[in-house]
């Protein structure tokens, strides 16, 4: 399977996504912001980092850019496409997932690792990671607080579109737990048709156990299961 | 010409930082300080001979799609000479 992995100026795990796909035997390529098509893709990731200086609003200028016509583009037609940290933040700017990364609440940047709870299991970004399983993660934001008002919150909660919440070590979904202020423990959510999600937490920094965990994997080993039994390739 | 743009998170939207400037000013010793809201103003300096009117409902569409994120922010514009 074959990932394209976005680049925006001040894009910085743009390599680390790309090792975390090579370690786990698919093939990466790297992705201009400034491309126009993604090439053959068989999903898309947005990496981390602080694209354009997190300038104006995190994602806000990087939304712009010309890849993300192409990347709207593929959503449209069902591709796969993942956004992490300043990714996430770039998706929810672009509009193609809901509501919008805030300021920690503590106002301070938080870099540690984190327990998720998988909230929706049956999802291409979910569907390898074992029930009741809890996913153990870094996070290094300053702006991750996830925010959408009432209404929004009652339609992700009813379409099952909640992925990932901030829990405790025994999946409690306390304060404590929470590094950010997101509303609901919210870690990263998906779209309605489910092709298109995005995280605060860094799975491309825990899929090899040197780093810590390997928990990450089990989000985009979801996604390669997700794309091998779909069949139907997307024009990219 | 030129434009004036303020924007400033939503009412709905948790301001830590407006709270910590809150909390600065009453230890300071400011008194009767119920809220404070932290924003954003930008300056856009128009062409000369720009059709004020053009200037504004172009304006307006760009604080919309991109100077301020609707989801979590509002905003005031006003075109000056």
């Amino acid at each position: 399977m074959h990932f394209a992995i976005l680049q925006f100026p001040a894009s910085n795990c743009d390599q680390d996504c790309v090792h975390a796909v090579r370690v786990l035997g698919h093939t990466a390529s790297y992705v201009w912001h400034k491309d126009t098509s993604l090439g053959a893709a068989d999903a898309v990731i947005v990496p981390g980092g602080f694209s354009y200086g997190d300038y104006l609003r995190c994602g806000a200028i990087a939304r712009f850019s010309p890849v993300m016509q192409a990347v709207k583009s593929y959503a449209d037609q069902g591709g796969l496409v993942l956004g992490i940290c300043n990714g996430f933040q770039i998706l929810c700017e672009a509009g193609l997932l809901p509501g919008a990364l805030i300021r920690n609440r503590d106002l301070q940047f938080h870099c540690e690792q984190v327990h998720l709870k998988t909230a929706n299991g049956e999802t291409p970004f979910t569907r390898r990671t074992p029930a009741g399983r809890l996913l153990r993660i870094p996070i290094a934001h300053g702006e991750g607080c996830y925010f959408a008002d009432a209404e929004t919150l009652t339609k992700l909660q009813a379409n099952r579109q909640i992925l990932w919440q901030y829990c405790d070590s025994d999946g409690g979904l306390t304060e404590k737990a929470n590094p950010n202020g997101s509303v609901l423990n919210i870690a990263g959510i998906a779209n309605e048709r489910f092709n298109v999600a995005g995280l605060m937490p860094h799975p491309d920094r825990a899929s090899e156990s040197l780093l810590g965990s390997e928990d990450g994997r089990f989000i985009f080993e979801s996604m390669v299961e997700s794309f091998l039994q779909r069949g139907t390739p997307v024009a990219a | 010409m030129k434009a004036k743009i303020v924007i400033t998170p939503k009412k709905a939207v948790l301001d830590p930082q407006g709270k910590t400037v809150q909390n600065a000013l009453e230890h300071m010793g400011y008194a009767g300080v119920t809220g404070v809201h932290v924003g954003k103003y930008l300056e856009i300096d128009l062409a000369a001979g720009t059709d004020r009117a053009a200037a504004e409902k172009a304006l307006h569409e760009a604080c919309h799609r991109f100077l301020s994120n609707p989801v979590i922010e509002d905003y005031r514009l006003e075109v000056v000479d």
